[in-house]
């Protein structure tokens, strides 16, 4: 019994989340307010049945019944987060709140398959930033002075990169991170947006050559230290940022293009000098041929997608506990193996869904600051998932990054949220200032 | 009007990068889709996936096939649930389709294709409906090039010598048969293991020769020596001239004809034909080492052989500058450190017969669903050009000549036109003790060509062993 309701559910998972994404772009082709709201409302449903499956499914195979009372205080938690925000801020995007909790719960449900005390602590930490999130949209509103603070974010920024890559641990390579009473904190996760603060708060006041040359000073400071430090997926997104962010502000396509010869220019120069490169890079080309060491994450990686196929092998039913570092980088990895490639191409749209979502509402904008806020911390999103997923699966060279709101990781979630929380409230800022005019046609 | 055109021109900006990630992203699935459709299949089926062990639990491994529709491997379920791996052939196929225990692990074919024999095909609802009422789906096939009458006819000629037979369709690289001997039943692998890797005998049972094993080649190297005195000589190799005594002496070493024959005058092609060991080291001592090591790394010395699927070793060439002149002349005649296996001979002969084109040898031709509907082919590749046709045409004639008027003579007038090169390889201590060697193809019109390469242990002369164990597989597979 118990197992044939384990396959079903498997099929239903990929159909539950099938729906759900297919939901989350046709919402867009809908003209009605009201019938907007009702996708919207179903879409929440959706979540809740596969939150709901994908445990009972786990039960089945673990027989823990303190899977019962997690899964419970999940969806409580759930609920929270969608009414919260409707009830908070009557104007909030619930196709964001919905992804959010949607990845979420993905996260939660292969966490707890890999390790549950890991899955406890991860949603301890989700509840903690949660709450801090939800006053992020009211102080938004509040605090006028954010796009002041112009080199003051900058000056955070580089203390905390440069401590951490003078104090910092050592992990697979990397100094990324440092203990403080016993809890281990990435900084990166933060500076991120501290950085896109910086850059969007110099550029929105002038674009004057002067100050270009100063701040793209500064961001390449940034750079330069989380190199030092042998990150280099973190200096990418930086990079990546950065160019971004400076194309917008300046108009100027020629600042992207210069900017991203340069960094070719000085990828090809580490490849030289680094050896951790060229591992990195050599484990990408072949990674059969380097199995035994430097290729073994990833192919450990190939094998569970491949094996898993289009509808996966099931939850319990593959071996994720083979791939090095499962539930941080290559969580995505797992996801493939056990709950299949559709699913799998499922999370790889809602990602993306959540990415364009960030840029509507900065294209929706009407505020130079809020604009490039958005539209950095959106690039700062849609460029980790890409180079997370991208890695996982050997399309570009695997940089150890972790998939937001999935990946276990105190850090990179709290930051996560709160990125998520910012856009949120540039948003309820938005339908407020357009107040009962209605929304303006996207 | 022109608020909203304001706004657009103010966030044209912002679509070209939503634009550009949107291409990144849909690049990134498509190579997602990619890797499941195309890829995945050839990536996962790697020794150090251990998650092939776990599909056993819901799969029955699937059955081999020769080529002609015969079951070589299947397993069976019995009533109590408890599978046994069958071997209809026993020990004729033991280690081209090797064998697969739980216990002892896999070997040949078994291994290769360990994946593809526990993957289903099935329609994807069966095998959820199977999965539902906890019933294993039928694996997939193997359908192998192999021919079980040259197998058997193979098997036969090599009687009770140990050994190695390898026969190849010239124009394709297809393995119709590839025997080893000593060999084993795989059948009963688990209850004989202890016995067979005790191997008091010191003839490694387990290991397939005709791929994996290194034996000096003897005089089928002289193929190579032709080849490459030819290549340093094209205008005036034909003028080459050498009197026989029987034996020759350069400095302090020694070397003769096989057997006390003297050959007297002899040009290229008689040398090649009699096998003239005193007329190929005279040769070897004129031609240019470093020359002649690159023409053996183009013919796959030193290098893999790039064999789909089956597991081989690097035949191995050792010259240059500093070797000796009695380390020169013996690897002219195929002695020396110059070992070969009889897979890598059964190549070149092929590629002879191919007019200089060596195509890569390959075991499976397809794999199906449980039901026959094709899974994966795999269809035939050149390795390329590692002769130029003339080259080749004139190995053709020294071949036909040895068959003609040569040491090859069993093979004339057998009712098709026979190629080859003998060889009597000297191994060990004892002058004398030789292994037999026969390399060669036939040709018949209506049958593709087929090239043999043919070891018998320690039997003696090629010409009186091995190449009537050749005409018999050539016989077999023209009487067809």
């Amino acid at each position: 019994m118990g197992s044939i309701f384990c396959e079903i559910s498997r099929y239903l998972m990929i159909i539950v989340f099938a729906l759900y994404t297919w939901s989350s772009f046709a919402v867009f082709g809908v003209k009605s307010k009201d019938r907007q709201e009702h996708m919207l409302r179903r879409q929440a449903r959706w979540i809740f049945l596969l939150h709901l499956d994908g445990y009972l499914v786990l039960l089945v195979r673990t027989q823990n019944k303190k899977l019962l009372l997690f899964y419970a205080a999940q969806a409580v938690f759930f609920l929270c987060i969608i009414s919260g925000y409707k009830l908070l801020y009557e104007k909030s995007a619930q196709l964001l709140s919905n992804h959010m909790c949607m990845l979420m719960a993905i996260g939660f449900l292969m966490l707890s398959r890999l390790s549950y005390e890991k899955a406890v602590r991860q949603f301890t930490i989700a509840a903690g930033s949660m709450i801090f999130a939800m006053g992020i949209p009211y102080l938004i509103k509040k605090i006028r002075f954010i796009r002041r603070l112009g080199l003051l974010y900058a000056a955070a920024g580089l203390c905390a990169l440069a401590a951490v890559s003078v104090l910092g641990a050592v992990s697979y390579g990397a100094k990324i991170s440092f203990t403080i009473a016993k809890v281990s904190i990435q900084p990166t996760e933060f500076v991120k947006i501290l950085f896109v603060f910086f850059v969007a708060s110099m550029f929105c006041q002038s674009v004057s050559v002067k100050r270009i040359a100063l701040t793209t000073g500064v961001a390449a400071a940034h750079v330069m230290i989380l190199v030092f430090s042998k990150d280099l997926g973190g200096a990418l997104i930086f990079f990546v940022v950065y160019l971004t962010m400076l194309y917008v502000a300046t108009k100027n396509p020629f600042y992207f293009l210069g900017g991203l010869a340069c960094g070719s220019a000085a990828a090809a120069v580490a490849y030289r000098l680094f050896s951790h490169v060229r591992v990195r890079v050599m484990a990408w080309q072949d990674p059969v041929s380097v199995i035994e060491k430097e290729g073994y994450q990833i192919c450990q990686s190939l094998f569970a997608i491949g094996t898993g196929g289009w509808f996966g092998v099931g939850l319990y039913r593959g071996m994720p506990e083979k791939i090095p570092v499962v539930e941080q980088d290559f969580v995505f990895s797992a996801i493939a193996e056990e709950m299949g490639g559709i699913f799998a191409i499922c999370l790889i749209m809602v990602c993306m869904s959540c990415f364009l979502m960030f840029l509507n509402i900065a294209m929706q904008l009407k505020d130079g600051f809020y604009k490039l806020v958005a539209l950095g911390l959106g690039t700062t999103y849609g460029f980790q998932v890409f180079l997370t997923i991208g890695g996982v699966m050997k399309f570009i060279p695997s940089t150890g990054v972790t998939l937001p709101l999935v990946s276990y990781g105190g850090s990179s979630f709290f930051g996560t949220v709160i990125l998520f929380a910012i856009i949120q409230g540039f948003y309820i800022l938005r339908e407020t200032k357009h107040g009962q005019g209605g929304r303006e046609r996207e | 009007m022109s608020k909203k055109t304001k706004n657009s021109v103010n966030n044209r900006e912002f679509a070209v990068i939503a634009y550009c990630f949107i291409g990144l992203f849909l690049c990134m699935m498509a190579y997602f889709a990619y890797f499941e459709f195309v890829k995945s299949e050839d990536f996962i089926n790697n020794s150090y996936n251990v998650r092939q062990e776990a599909f056993a639990r819901t799969v029955v491994r699937g059955k081999i096939y020769s080529a002609d529709g015969q079951v070589l491997a299947e397993t069976q379920t019995g009533t109590d649930g408890k599978e046994t791996r069958v071997y209809p052939y026993q020990r004729l196929f033991a280690h081209i389709v090797g064998y697969s225990s739980q216990t002892k692990g896999r070997s040949g074919i078994e291994a290769w294709a360990n994946f593809n024999l526990l993957r289903s095909h099935a329609f994807f609802l069966e095998k959820a409906m199977n999965q539902l009422t906890d019933t294993k789906s039928p694996g997939d096939n193997v359908i192998t090039t192999l021919s079980v009458a040259l197998q058997q006819a193979a098997y036969d000629a090599l009687g009770n010598y140990n050994g190695a037979a390898v026969v190849l369709e010239a124009s394709t690289g297809k393995a119709l048969a590839m025997v080893s001997k000593p060999d084993f039943d795989p059948g009963s692998i688990e209850e004989n293991w202890d016995w067979i890797v005790a191997d008091e005998n010191g003839d490694s049972a387990l290991l397939n020769r005709a791929s994996q094993g290194l034996y000096p080649p003897g005089s089928t190297f002289k193929i190579v020596t032709a080849l490459e005195f030819i290549r340093e000589n094209p205008q005036s190799y034909g003028n080459y001239s050498y009197t026989c005594s029987g034996s020759v002496q350069k400095e302090d070493s020694r070397l003769s004809c096989f057997g006390g024959n003297v050959h007297g005058q002899v040009d290229l092609k008689r040398s090649f034909a009699k096998s003239c060991n005193t007329s190929f080291a005279n040769i070897g001592l004129s031609l240019d080492p470093g020359h002649f090591a690159d023409t053996c790394k183009g013919l796959l010395f030193q290098t893999p052989l790039l064999a789909d699927k089956i597991e081989t070793v690097k035949s191995s060439f050792v010259l240059n500058r500093d070797s000796s002149v009695s380390e020169v002349m013996e690897t002219a005649i195929g002695q020396g450190k110059t070992l070969v296996t009889p897979l890598h001979m059964a190549m070149l002969t092929a590629a002879i017969a191919n007019r200089g084109i060596l195509m890569k040898p390959y075991v499976i031709e397809k794999t199906t669903d449980y039901a026959g509907n094709k899974v994966k082919e795999y269809a035939h590749e050149p390795y390329g050009e590692v002769l130029s046709q003339k080259e080749a045409d004139i190995l053709q004639e020294y071949m036909k000549e040895v068959v003609e008027d040569g040491t090859g003579s069993v093979l004339k007038d057998a009712g098709y036109d026979a190629y080859g090169k003998t060889g009597s390889a000297e191994f060990g201590a004892n002058k004398g003790d030789s292994h037999a060697w026969f390399v060669g193809y036939a040709k018949k019109e209506g049958k593709p060509d087929i090239a043999v390469a043919v070891i018998m242990e320690g039997a003696g002369a090629g010409s009186s062993h091995a190449a009537p164990a050749a005409k018999q597989i050539f016989d077999a597979y023209f009487r067809e």
